[in-house]
């Protein structure tokens, strides 16, 4: 049901790396999952309003007040590469 | 249990360091058969009992939770500690803050003995497929202990713990409860703050207590609940003590048991949980029979909302910021050449080595039922399904205070036996899965065990409350745990 085709563009989407035998396994299995969700396209439901969110709670804010978090070096030391301080990365442009 | 350690605390038969030590030493003992732990935190946790013991020391009063040790879900964080969530791509991760919880449970005083092993990123029902390597059902070591919190409920059942934190997406606290023979509860979604748990499915995961009585999951449940602002999801709620609402009494209380969901189901097990709808009867609730037309497609509908949401909440893990980071280049086929193959690669390789096949799959259909020309068929169809079941709730509640059903169609089953076909691993989730869609609150509770193979094995009965009502789902489960006679098994 789903193509090699389609599970290389996903994993190109999901940024997944995966080989050939990869891509057959996960044609294989997301197919099958896919087959028994078939079964949703026979409910009715027409006019119905869908449920992004259980309790119905909207717009909740607060307010944009500036803090300092106070282990900067609990996150500086996460970096898999660091140079002076900064996260080291492969170049983007 | 929590109540006896903490008289056993204040009445100094005891000190908060001898019962830190003393679960040490049983874990010592214990572990490296069940394998209930990722991480040990000896150092850190002698000194929160060491605290404890100088306040009872000065005449202070304590908490219900104070000096009371306990263990932590590895997708939660404590700052300083490790947490993997249980995946390779977390390997090296040291939470740089406290969830939410955990502030709360420091404040208590509560000790932590450490994280405890769970599905990697708490995709499973079995720990299986933790990155570690399996737990096993203290019960019965040839059997899984359930998932994904299967750490967390082995911990509690084999006393490595008294009390332990797990997180539940799809039934991942109340079925490896089920499984071990211990009380696990979901909150109503919105109770429990989620700031600081690795999230898998933002609509779906809350956090909630596993322990050995009713009694301790109100306790544990009163000190994590609440209002927070760091959760925009987290319910305008005040601390509650909801052992105030354990009176004992039923007598009135309208239970539902959902037609047609039984059926299926092996005879030891109906009769297991016709024993339990039995008790309810003597103790005066009312059963009555109510219809959910539409939960037999909660599954579909967890299998198409969940892997979007995870799908999303994956894509932090890139290698990037934290974590695990690919630092070789393999080929891989993409169907386009991006401008800057170096940088993709971080991210390709990174994803590909770290994420364990189920994180994998899952993303994938995430990706693929997100994707343009399939949102409106999958994702958008299964919010709308999700409606539906949630009206039938609201009718179901109409006439019944409580929906009782089993917790897992089966007790626990053995290793590798549900996991050549995910499916099949999917199904466990039948009763608890509805629990999360419509936001409920749910409590698991051991009921009469099974017979297996000659072997008697733990098998968990469920009630589900209304929208935050966890006051009633817990009465009902303290009535029953009481009036059985159940005591936990030292």
């Amino acid at each position: 049901m789903i193509t090699k085709e389609e599970v290389r563009h996903i994993a190109g989407l999901a940024r997944i790396g995966v080989d050939e035998k990869e891509v057959e396994k996960f044609a294989a299995d997301l197919s099958a999952v896919l087959d028994w969700i078939e079964e949703l396209k026979e409910v009715d439901v027409t006019g119905v309003e869908p449920t992004a969110h259980i309790t119905g709670m909207e717009n909740i804010t607060k307010g944009d007040i500036e803090k300092d978090f106070s282990n900067k070096e609990g996150i500086v030391k996460l970096f898999p590469e660091s140079k002076d301080g900064y996260d080291k990365v492969k170049s983007i442009l | 249990m929590i109540r006896e350690l903490h008289n056993k605390l204040i009445n100094h038969e005891i000190t908060a360091v001898q019962l830190t030590e003393e679960y040490f030493a049983r874990i010592e003992n214990l572990d490296k058969d069940i394998f209930a732990y990722l991480t040990l935190m000896e150092k850190s946790a002698l000194e929160q009992a060491r605290k404890v013991d100088a306040k009872i020391a000065a005449g202070e009063e304590i908490g219900m939770l104070e000096g009371i040790p306990g263990a932590i879900k590895d997708n939660i964080c404590i700052k300083g500690v490790r947490a993997t969530a249980s995946s390779k791509i977390l390997d090296n991760y040291i939470a740089p803050y406290d969830a939410t919880v955990i502030k709360n449970l420091k404040e208590a005083g509560a000790v932590f003995l450490g994280k405890a092993n769970m599905d990697e990123f708490a995709m499973g029902s079995s720990t299986e497929k933790s990155g570690y390597g399996p737990t096993k059902n203290p019960h019965d070591l040839s059997r899984v202990p359930g998932g994904s919190s299967g750490g967390s409920a082995a911990a509690v059942a084999s006393n490595e713990a008294v009390w332990a934190l797990g997180t539940d997406t799809g039934g991942s606290i109340r079925q490896p409860a089920s499984f071990c023979g211990v009380v696990g509860l979901k909150p109503t979604y919105g109770r429990v703050s989620r700031s600081g748990a690795i999230a898998m499915a933002s609509s779906l995961d809350q956090i909630g207590p596993i322990t050995k009585t009713v009694e301790d999951a109100a306790i544990v449940l009163s000190i994590i609940s609440g209002r927070d602002n760091l959760d925009a999801t987290s319910a305008k709620s005040f601390a509650k003590d909801y052992t105030e609402y354990l009176t004992g009494e039923v007598a009135g209380l309208k239970i539902g048991i959902v037609k047609g969901y039984l059926d299926n189901l092996s005879v030891e097990v109906k009769n297991s949980f016709e024993k339990v709808v039995e008790k309810y009867r003597e103790l005066g609730a009312e059963i009555k029979e109510v219809e959910l037309p539409n939960a037999k497609y909660s599954l579909p509908v967890y299998y198409i909302i969940m892997p979007c949401e995870v799908s999303s909440n994956l894509a932090r893990f890139d290698g990037i910021k934290y974590g695990m980071r690919a630092l070789d280049y393999k080929d891989t086929e993409l169907d386009f050449i991006p401008e800057d193959r170096n940088l993709i690669e971080t991210y390709l390789d990174t994803r590909r080595y770290g994420f364990g096949p189920e994180p994998k799959r899952r993303i994938m259909l995430g990706t693929y039922a997100l994707s343009s020309g399939y949102y409106e068929a999958y994702y958008l169809r299964a919010q709308k399904v999700r409606t539906l079941i949630k009206q039938d709730f609201e009718k179901a509640f109409s006439e019944v205070d409580l929906i009782l059903t089993p917790t897992t169609p089966t007790p626990a089953f053995k290793f590798g036996e549900k996991t050549k076909d995910p499916i099949q691993m999917y199904l466990e989730d039948v009763f608890t899965i509805t629990a999360n869609i419509v936001g409920v609150p749910a409590i698991s509770v051991p009921g009469p065990e099974v017979e297996v193979d000659g072997k008697k094995l733990p098998q968990g009965f469920q009630l589900m409350g209304k929208w935050f009502d966890e006051e009633n789902i817990l009465r009902a489960a303290h009535a029953y745990e009481i009036s059985s006679g159940a005591t936990p098994v030292k």
